[in-house]
């Protein structure tokens, strides 16, 4: 489920990082004295083993296939939700940095995705809820399954949101959401399995490292809904924002790829698009929302104004063509010719 | 079992390389994490259907390998491993994206335009976040973060975390060891650990996992922690470092404003 | 406290499950005495070394490190006079390269990088590993592990050593190279083991502890030679004075 950076628009990755940061912030501060002391190590450590549990495959009764443990959900319920969300949030720093998993623009959207939700919401709704009457290995058992599937379903939604908003890859709203939230359905069953399992488990052979975390941790449940509530208006307000920067970029309305000088035109099924060529969009951090005509001052500026949309010029696009293979080229160039020099510097010394 | 081999294998190879002295790991960690940072937030401003213009950005993936002296095999087969879901997205497209471009007569999908501009932009932003690794490692960019005031808190759990992956998978694998030499014989439906054992494998991993955690707080207690972790002032940037940054600022703005291939294709077909 | 550096009286330590790991300890330690603390597993050793730690505190009696007594107040203070070489250096060397690792303590106390540094150095010279100081500790040997773990400590500079089982999982080679490094150090050291060969190497004091009591207490040469009593608290004698194996010939007393 990591989000990549090369399908989100910087836009929503500086939103999903301020709003991770905020949380990142707000947690290290819940955490305090406790955390400073006792609790870095036990991060720490504990970060690493949810790193290596990922790696061991459970095979899945009756089905042939093999499932993994995830990160958020336990480590909430052995840490306490600060504590386990500020782990998730280097574990996905580290697989970014390391694995390729995810990228660094959306290491935001990440976060969001796979620690708060868990953390914070399906964590403090609905685990804490059960476990509130006391343990039992059926509480335990429904709290896993119910923490990992809600928790998993509001994370792949919020996948399908981002990449929306972001306008870098054509999916309809509808096949994505169809196509994202059953998979994960699938998956948060088979994490609820294993999680609980292994919750159980911990919980029979020393009760008192899962008791402790549910109900030490003095946080106010006033707090945790402000923090929520808080969160939810910040994400209702941006995605309003990105939503009606979406709307108002007409479909099909986009940056030529051949765009030469503002020159070129694209023809789109039997329809007269039209490309902007001011140097005032290029240089706009939203390039695929911003500073846009509206659909309809465009189309009337193509349909009335024909001399200020000139008409197909092939000599352009192929010199587009070209100039994109020289770039290439220089570029293997470039790294062809330094590799050599100091190939040539080491033999000299030698 | 091959994951973590693979794994603890990608952990040493970023190591090693960030451990090589040539002119860009000499280059303030900041500089180059701001410079990286710069880099993803270009690459990823071009709008789907964009890849003649953004072609220019692959200079600076190419400089860092050959400057940094980093062998390509490793960081390109670690971006493989993070092509199918960009892919599997990209190829979506052509599916839904109905549009046509004409290219001096030949009419392309819009759909296989916006796929390949995505996988393109993919690539370079992958290979950016790892090559910061490759030239900077760890610890260093841990000192950055420092540098640019993230908490001490965060930062010293993040480098407990990259500290015992290493130490927690060679544990995990053994375990596993242990657990195939027994149990592969049984027939079961699929490879990987049994539901009976679901709970106690990894559960009693994890109880070690708390004891060792135990342990190294006590070491750190006896070291006299208390709380605060300081690191080791990092000197500030040199005329350098801030040069490296500004060189590739400056050229990413460029990138992004000038289409740099279409005026290169119109200097040559103009002169021909 | 006279020639006294440390001393226990009367310690008695019992787990939160009711089992009592340390009944009635006391004893003494001189400035620049080596002690062997052995007994077989269970025999209350680490949980003795962690009470001298302060990593746990005794249900009763006491212990004093130099002129201060251990309790949670003192703790930071009796860390700079005592340091302590932990089993698994895996546990001890918890930063990113050997360098930090070894910084580390001595950043805690807030001095200087330049004195920083000449504590670093100063210490991985001693263990001979100043070659390694850029790597991470996964790419150490076991012998250079074990090595950084003890400049870990030595760059605090303190004044007594404690080591459990330093020897541990070394092959013998590496072994043999941490005992003649311990024989370097002039530190007092308290060091528990259940490789008796490098205890008559290295210490000249033993104190055997059986079932959470001292046993015996004495000359490490006597007591090594003691069959009877190492028998009896579950322990062997040093390979060095049993009998040759292929010749049956018996070997020289040590005393001798």
């Amino acid at each position: 489920m990591h989000m990549a950076d090369t399908l989100i628009s910087p836009a929503v990755g500086g939103i999903m990082w301020a709003a991770s940061v905020g949380a990142i912030a707000y947690s290290i501060k819940k955490t305090g004295d406790d955390l400073e002391q006792k609790k870095i190590p036990i991060m720490g450590v504990m970060g690493a083993f949810v790193f290596a549990a990922q790696m061991i495959n459970f095979s899945i009764p009756m089905t042939g296939s093999s499932g993994h443990i995830g990160g958020g959900m336990l480590l909430s319920i052995l840490l306490g939700p600060y504590a386990g969300f500020l782990t998730m949030a280097s574990i996905l720093a580290i697989q970014a940095l390391f694995f390729a998993d995810g990228g660094l623009l959306a290491f935001g959207c990440n976060v969001f995705n796979m620690g708060f939700y868990t953390c914070f919401v399906a964590y403090q709704l609905i685990y804490r809820r059960i476990i509130h009457r006391g343990f039992s290995a059926g509480r335990i058992f429904t709290a896993s399954m119910l923490t990992a599937v809600i928790g998993l379903q509001l994370g792949s939604f919020s996948v399908v949101l981002q990449t929306l908003f972001s306008g870098k890859t054509e999916l309809p709203f509808a096949a994505f959401t169809l196509m994202m939230q059953p998979i994960h359905l699938a998956i948060g069953i088979v994490e609820g399995l294993i999680t609980s399992a292994v919750v159980v488990f911990i919980w029979k052979a020393r009760p008192e490292i899962v008791e402790r975390s549910a109900q030490g941790e003095p946080i106010g449940n006033v707090s945790v809904k402000r923090v929520v509530a808080a969160l939810a208006a910040a994400v209702v307000i941006t995605g309003g924002m990105l939503s009606w920067f979406a709307s108002s970029y007409p479909d099909g309305l986009e940056w030529s790829v051949f765009n030469t000088n503002g020159n070129s035109e694209i023809e789109s099924s039997g329809e007269v698009h039209t490309t902007m060529s001011d140097i005032q969009s290029k240089t706009a951090f939203l390039p695929d929302y911003g500073f846009k005509v509206p659909e309809e001052e465009a189309q009337q500026g193509a349909e009335g104004g024909g001399e200020r949309w000139p008409s197909v010029n092939a000599g352009t696009s192929v010199s587009g063509l070209v100039g994109g293979v020289m770039t290439l080229a220089l570029a293997a160039l470039s790294g062809l010719a330094i590799a050599l020099i100091k190939r040539g510097k080491k033999a000299g010394a030698a | 079992m091959t994951n973590i081999t693979n794994s603890l294998y990608t952990i040493r190879f970023f190591d090693m390389a960030a451990r090589k002295g040539t002119f860009i790991h000499r280059i303030h960690p900041v500089a180059k994490l701001l410079a990286a940072i710069t880099y993803i937030l270009v690459a990823s401003s071009f709008g789907k259907y964009d890849i003649i213009p953004l072609l220019p950005l692959v200079f600076y993936p190419v400089v860092l390998l050959a400057v940094g002296d980093i062998p390509v095999m490793p960081v390109a087969k670690r971006m493989l491993l993070a092509g199918p879901f960009i892919a599997g997205m990209g190829i979506l497209n052509p599916l839904f994206d109905h549009g046509v471009f004409y290219v001096g007569g030949v009419s392309i999908g819009a759909g296989w335009i916006a796929c390949m501009s995505l996988i393109i932009k993919g690539a370079l932003t992958v290979m950016s976040a790892l090559l910061l690794i490759a030239i900077t490692g760890m610890d260093k960019t841990a000192q950055a973060l420092r540098m640019l005031k993230v908490p001490r808190a965060f930062v010293l759990q993040l480098l407990l975390t990259y500290r015992y992956i290493s130490v927690l998978m060679e544990e995990t694998a053994r375990v596993l060891t242990a657990y195939n030499l027994r149990a592969s014989a049984r027939k079961g439906s699929g490879k990987g650990v049994k539901k009976n054992a679901w709970g106690s494998l990894a559960g009693q991993l994890l109880l070690r996992t708390l004891g060792r955690a135990e342990r190294v707080h006590g070491a750190m207690l006896m070291r006299g922690f208390n709380g605060e972790y300081n690191t080791g002032e990092l000197a500030p940037m040199n005329i350098k470092d801030i040069a490296y940054l500004a060189i590739w600022v400056l050229f990413f703005a460029a990138v992004r404003i000038y289409n740099i291939p279409a005026l290169i294709g119109l200097l040559i077909t103009g002169v021909l | 406290m006279s020639d006294y550096i440390t001393s226990v009286k009367n310690l008695v330590y019992t787990y939160p499950d009711g089992h009592t790991a340390v009944r009635d300890i006391s004893f003494e330690i001189k400035r620049g005495e080596s002690i062997g603390i052995i007994g077989a597993n269970g025999a209350g050793k680490s949980t003795l070394l962690m009470l001298i730690m302060g990593l746990l505190m005794p249900q009763s009696g006491e212990i004093w490190v130099e002129e201060l007594k251990v309790t949670p107040k003192s703790l930071t203070a009796v860390r700079q006079r005592i340091g302590m070489v932990l089993q698994d250096p895996d546990d001890q060397l918890f930063m990113a390269n050997v360098y930090d690792d070894v910084a580390f303590g001595p950043r805690n106390y807030k001095l200087d990088e330049a004195e920083v540094n000449e504590r670093v150095t100063k210490a991985l010279q001693t263990v001979g590993i100043l070659y390694l100081k850029d790597r991470p500790p996964f790419r150490l040997s076991g012998g250079e592990k074990r090595a950084a773990a003890i400049a870990s400590v030595l760059s605090m500079q303190p004044g007594i050593l404690v080591m459990d089982e330093p020897t541990s999982s070394l092959d013998p080679k590496a072994r043999r190279r941490l005992i003649s490094m311990l024989k370097e150090l002039s530190q007092t050291k308290i060091i528990t083991s259940h490789d008796m060969d490098m205890v008559m190497e290295v210490c000249d004091r033993a104190i055997v502890l059986k079932e959470g009591r001292i046993a015996a207490d004495g000359l490490a040469r006597d007591i090594l030679a003691d069959c009877r009593l190492l028998e009896e608290c579950g322990l062997e004698s040093p390979l060095s004075l049993q009998n040759c194996p292929l010749c049956g010939s018996k070997k020289q007393d040590p005393g001798h």
